[in-house]
């Protein structure tokens, strides 16, 4: 775990030195499949097999497409770090200052292990008779929210692909 | 698109149906083991952009038309918002699985399976099309 972690902020640091956008792509993809691998160590699976998929399949490839599209070199900057430094650096002593209020990774006794997952865990199987409770929590318990989600996916899509100008006209000259 | 590049291009014609396959597994298989409607739509897609990205967009627009994934976009939505319309008309709530069979548990298999496989066909067609949309558009 730690190991990983270590890859993951040197990943982090040099993604920020580089100035050739496909290296970057390339380097936020293995982070996604590193964060997949951080993820199955702290069981779970559903969520490491959606980062690995998504986070470093598609959106990698995607990234690419967008960088055909456009210069692959960064100008390099010439705004001082300064001021962006000390709120990133303050931001992160906040998170970090969040963190020591948080139960212990895998305390029994904390709430999200006490109240409804407790209640998921027992219940589901016998009400739903699905032994994967991940997916029975998603589609079954949390139906609204997963279908709230299509939706959004699907208004993201159509939004993207209006600004992108995807739908062919006939009659338009200049399509090709 | 690639067109000297043998190893890839026959790389790519085999891995495809293989990824299909799996995606097809994992949609199916949401239920038992890690994965569901939304890994399954992700996988479905890479499927497709490997093949277009080997072979070009054009080969792998034979296989799945535009119009195809253009149309499972909503199309994924409308079967999972059916099942919850599906439930109402049964005589439950709003997505109710309880309802949709004899048994409650049957009920509940079912819709899931119905609802899952609604996401994962909204998920391959929407990354199915974004990805068109960019290898589409000239440089």
């Amino acid at each position: 775990m730690l190991v990983l972690m270590g890859f993951l902020a040197a990943i982090a640091l040099a993604i920020l030195r580089l100035r050739d956008g496909i290296t970057a792509v390339m380097l936020s993809g293995i982070y996604s499949l590193l964060s997949a691998g951080v993820f199955v160590l702290m069981d779970a699976v559903d969520v490491a097999f959606t980062e690995a998929a998504v986070g470093a399949g598609i959106s990698t490839v995607l990234l690419l497409a967008t960088l055909h599209r456009t210069n692959r070199l960064t100008r390099p900057s010439r705004h001082r770090a300064a001021v962006p430094l000390i709120v990133v650096l303050m931001t992160g002593a906040a998170l970090v200052y969040g963190t020591w209020d948080m139960p212990r990774y895998g305390d029994a006794g904390s709430p999200p292990n006490q109240h409804v997952g407790l209640r998921y865990l027992e219940e589901s199987p016998k009400t739903t008779g699905i032994p994967n409770v991940v997916t029975a929590v998603l589609a079954s318990y949390r139906g609204y929210d997963t279908l709230g989600e299509a939706t959004v996916v699907l208004t993201a899509a159509v939004g993207v692909l209006a600004l992108l100008g995807a739908r062919r006209r006939k009659d338009d000259p200049h399509d090709r | 698109m690639i067109d000297d590049q043998v190893i890839l291009r026959v790389a790519a014609r085999v891995l495809t149906p293989v990824i299909w396959l799996f995606a097809l597994y994992v949609q199916a298989h949401g239920d038992y083991g890690p994965g569901g409607g939304f890994q399954a739509g992700v996988l479905f897609a890479a499927g497709f952009i490997l093949y277009a990205l080997v072979n070009g967009l054009g080969a792998a627009e034979a296989i799945v038309p535009a119009r195809v994934s253009e149309t499972m976009m909503p199309l994924g939505v409308l079967i999972y918002a059916g099942v919850g319309f599906a439930a109402m008309l049964a005589g439950g709530n709003f997505l109710d699985y309880n309802v949709l069979a004899d048994d409650p548990k049957k009920g509940q298999h079912l819709g899931i399976i119905v609802i899952e496989l609604g996401v994962g066909i909204t998920v391959a067609g929407v990354m199915i099309q974004l990805f068109s949309a960019f290898a589409r558009r000239p440089a």
